[in-house]
């Protein structure tokens, strides 16, 4: 379940673009197992990618973010090379954080 | 922006202390970090964010129109309204309409792109908070498959 995310970032004119897939089940907390009993929320509800220590992005989830959640975004002020870190906490405090290097 | 009691007392940490006197309960404190996310309806959602926000022709909301599978339905909203600090995503007809928020520091393109869990055919809510001010667009996705597994 806590498997590594896939991170890559990739950077041009400037910007760099951050592509990341996280392992993680993303349970809602609505569905029940096969003996009918309810299955448990268990989701990701905090994202955050740095850059030299940085914010580069925030990002509060509920459990409607997909299984194995994708997310992408773009920030300036990075060079190939350098470092992009991304944190994710879910609900049951479990944290993971994996990083790339720029291309 | 508004300045609310919730607001100020997160700021300040004051909530942890009124946890601890139980002036407020844990959920609400943790309630309180995550605006809207425990609202069952699209008008409540956005009254935790800060009130009705006006329609911009500035942001957009790309996608399918059909998604065939609704438990990951690909979204990307961008927002090209100037200082845009915040992004939120909603879907109207889930059980619980916020799906996510992002904060976007200086330097960080209003461009993100996620993929959403849709328990049915419902329009996706994009806020955008720029400017200290709110701002929304509406795009609607028919779901062939619901995606909240019931």
């Amino acid at each position: 379940m806590a498997g590594p995310m896939r991170i890559r970032a990739t950077e041009e004119g400037g910007v760099t673009t951050v592509r990341v897939l996280m392992a993680h089940p993303m349970e809602t907390g609505m569905r029940r197992g096969p003996d009918g009993s309810p299955i448990p929320a268990h989701y990701i509800t905090n994202v955050e990618a740095t850059h030299n220590g940085r914010t580069v992005l925030a990002g509060v989830w509920g459990p409607a973010v997909s299984q194995n959640p994708f997310l992408a975004f773009k920030f300036r002020g990075a060079t190939k090379g350098q470092r992009v870190a991304v944190r994710w906490t879910d609900n049951r405090g479990a944290t993971r954080s994996d990083e790339a290097v720029i291309a | 922006m508004k300045t609310n009691r919730r607001t100020v007392l997160q700021a300040s940490g004051a909530m942890a202390t009124l946890v601890a006197l139980g002036i407020v309960t844990a959920q609400q404190a943790h309630a309180a970090a995550r605006p809207g996310f425990d609202a069952r309806t699209l008008p409540d959602a956005l009254r935790a964010l800060g009130g009705a926000p006006a329609t911009s022709n500035q942001i957009s909301i790309v996608s399918d129109a059909i998604a065939e599978n609704g438990a990951a339905v690909p979204v990307t909203v961008i927002s090209r309204l100037p200082r845009t600090t915040q992004m939120f995503l909603l879907v109207e007809r889930n059980p619980i309409p916020m799906v996510a928020g992002f904060t976007i520091p200086e330097g960080t393109e209003a461009e993100i792109q996620t993929r959403l869990r849709m328990g049915e055919s419902s329009n996706i809510v994009a806020i955008v908070r720029a400017d200290g001010r709110l701002f929304s667009a509406v795009k609607e996705i028919r779901v062939t498959l619901g995606g909240c597994g019931g």
